[in-house]
């Protein structure tokens, strides 16, 4: 089969979905108002609160959730088959991401743009709202030490991508001096760094960096790992202007170049699948792709990560409520459509059904190299580039993706330790210096304890991530579905979502609880654990919040009382 | 043509600083509180012993005077010869 039978089927799936289901749900559900006045304008402050062009905001929407991470989900999955990936991806960006995405943004605006943690609370419940803290600080945890082992694997297994992933921290730093210390317009600077960027692909190419060998009983992707959080800490200890800003930019330019190269690559070189729709001759650690599918890609079909950005920043930036639809539906469509490339690169980046097959050979093989591989030569084939040059292009955007949420997540760990260290009474724990020193050990700890010091089982905690990444995606769709039931909407669009997550992510831990057990990994089996914990805590939260929601609106009718909330919404339609 | 460039630009540049205006401008007002703490100080019966020079900036820092002390959890203005609200 084509790949471009995949990618007319995948982007005309999202096109469908944008125009008919985003549509319904804007106008049915959320009841989107041209004329409501958004708290960027109620509450403005030029701080906060900034009425922002919605170009803007969905460029950083897309932006800042559109990483690594939808390209490693599907890179992992596809080893079941290109079907079941590509049927999540498409239907899960449509009918689980969207909404997710789109809702936790039209709930904070509605809400004076409050965080999904503080409307956690209003809406739910105090302990709903620490629980939401301890799945984020679990996910963040995650997610760091995740994404050094794969920049370190990364590293190794393309040294051409050495130079210019380091090489770019020197043009942001520059970037960020010229702009905030010398007021230099921002065109030029963009363009230099761009050209520059790609220029040190070459360089890398031509030039691969390995280290040395073993140090001090080290090997080569455990010094990576190190040097990797070293950088994160001090990166995420300089001010934002000075590495973070400019980092971000340039990965958010590079990110649209590089979904742009692919495509058009896809379309000249129109390569043939050759991955099985389904695979059924699967590796013999391959767990059942029911659940483990819907927790091994997280981002990409819904990820909870969304609601934090939605929530926080963008809400308070939204000139009209209606931008809701082109911000949140759009923003998750563009992660989709990087999804999309993922799954084309690993399964028809191959000549042959054997060569696929050969990066397969267990459940944690496959993944970003894979992707780098098949997505090179779709790229040479394509555009008539070496295929070296090809992976180099892809690796480094692949370590760009990881680097840059590492430095935010190393930082917004240093946050939360630090706000726990104010709720207690904990006096240094506020200080930025223990904070983030104990963010980078839990990380590092993280790391090497799952197998992270060989730089070979890293992965293994890849599925653990995504249901951490599930069960906050359950909560923000929990929130959302309780909030719609004050309301007194349909809630079920919200609530159905909610209900097949929870319980893929409680079967997916149940499923790796064992596998864990069995292979003796019992530092897994801890973590595992907690979240589980973790899972149950959210169920019992949500039941009890639902059914309070619903007894409330019960009362209501039975009063006669009509409609709900104070925003005008009538009974449900 | 022009007008759509500039336009771009524009977008463009709102597309650097909007992620993180924020962080900047909270970061800013930190220290423009401090700065303005370090003014008033004399008047609060901290010796500052630039109080002399400072004297000179009390007019254009009136503007703000209010949503500093404001911020700074005063309702009130902390200094009895200089009213506010």
């Amino acid at each position: 089969m084509s790949a471009l039978l995949l990618v007319a089927l995948g982007l005309g799936g999202f096109t469908l979905g944008y125009f008919f289901y985003s549509k319904f749900i804007s106008e049915r559900i959320f009841r989107l108002d041209p004329a409501f006045v958004t708290p960027a304008h109620a509450q403005e402050d030029g701080v906060d609160f900034v009425p922002t062009n919605r170009w803007v905001l969905w460029g950083h929407h897309f932006t800042s959730v559109a990483g690594a991470a939808p390209i490693v989900g599907p890179a992992i999955a596809v080893i079941w088959g290109w079907l079941p990936a590509f049927i999540w991806v498409v239907f899960g960006t449509v009918f689980f991401a969207g909404i997710h995405d789109a809702g936790a943004l039209w709930a904070s605006a509605r809400n004076r743009g409050k965080s999904m943690g503080a409307l956690t609370e209003s809406v739910v419940g105090r302990r709903a709202r620490s629980l939401f803290m301890i799945v984020i600080f679990l996910l963040l945890l995650m997610v760091n030490a995740v994404f050094a082992i794969i920049i370190a694997r990364l590293f190794v297994d393309f040294p051409s991508s050495v130079i210019p992933a380091w090489f770019v921290i020197a043009v942001a730093l520059a970037i960020g001096w010229l702009l905030y210390r010398r007021g230099v317009a921002l065109f030029w600077p963009s363009l230099i760094a761009l050209i520059l960027l790609y220029a040190s692909m070459w360089v890398g190419d031509a030039f691969p960096v390995a280290l040395p060998g073993a140090i001090l009983g080290l090997d080569v992707p455990a010094q990576w790992v190190l040097l990797l959080f070293g950088y994160a800490a001090v990166a995420s200890l300089l001010p934002v202007w000075v590495l973070l800003q400019p980092r971000d930019y340039i990965n958010g330019l590079q990110l649209f170049v590089g979904l742009a190269i692919f495509f058009l690559a896809v379309i000249l070189a129109a390569p043939n699948v050759v991955a099985p729709a389904v695979n059924s001759n699967l590796p013999a650690d391959v767990p059942a792709f029911f659940p483990l599918l819907f927790v091994t890609i997280a981002c990409g079909a819904i990820s909870g990560f969304h609601g934090l950005v939605s929530s926080g920043t963008t809400s308070k930036q939204l000139d009209k409520e209606t931008d809701v639809r082109f911000v949140g539906f759009l923003g998750a469509t563009g992660e989709g459509a990087l999804a999309l490339a993922a799954i084309i690169a690993c399964t028809a980046g191959f000549a042959t059904l054997a060569e696929w097959e050969g990066f397969y050979q267990s459940f944690t093989s496959g993944g970003l190299g894979a992707f780098v591989q098949g997505g090179g030569s779709i790229i040479s084939n394509g555009l008539g580039l070496p295929q070296h040059f090809g992976e180099t292009l892809l690796a480094v955007m692949a370590v760009l993706f990881a680097a840059t949420t590492m430095d935010t997540g190393v930082r917004l760990q240093r946050y939360i330790i630090q706000e726990w260290g104010s709720i207690y009474g904990i006096h240094r724990l506020t200080g930025r210096y223990l904070s983030t020193s104990i963010a980078v050990v839990a990380c590092l700890a993280l790391a090497f304890g799952a197998g992270g010091g060989a730089g070979t089982g890293g992965l293994v905690i890849w599925p653990l991530f995504g249901t951490t990444n599930q069960l906050l995606a359950g909560l923000t769709l929990l929130v959302l579905s309780v909030f719609l039931m004050k309301l007194g909407r349909r809630s079920r669009f919200t609530l159905v979502p909610f209900v097949f997550l929870i319980t893929m992510a409680t079967w997916a831990l149940l499923v790796q609880l064992r596998q864990f057990w069995e292979r003796e990994q019992y530092f897994l089996v801890f973590l595992d654990l907690v979240i589980l914990v973790a899972t149950i805590f959210v169920v019992l939260e949500s039941m009890g919040a639902l059914r309070q929601a619903h007894s409330a609106r019960a009362a209501e009718r039975a009063a006669g009382g009509q409609g709900g909330g104070g925003t005008g919404a009538g009974p449900g339609s | 043509m022009s007008g759509q460039i500039s336009r771009f630009l524009a977008l463009l540049r709102e597309f650097y600083d909007a992620p993180h205006r924020g962080a900047l401008a909270r970061a800013k007002r930190e220290e423009d509180d401090l700065f303005m703490l370090l003014v008033f100080s004399e008047m609060m019966g901290v010796p500052n012993p630039a109080s002399y020079h400072t004297l000179e900036l009390l007019p254009l820092l009136y503007e703000e005077f209010h949503e500093w002390h404001v911020r700074m959890g005063m309702e009130r203005s902390p200094l009895d010869h200089i009213r506010c609200c």
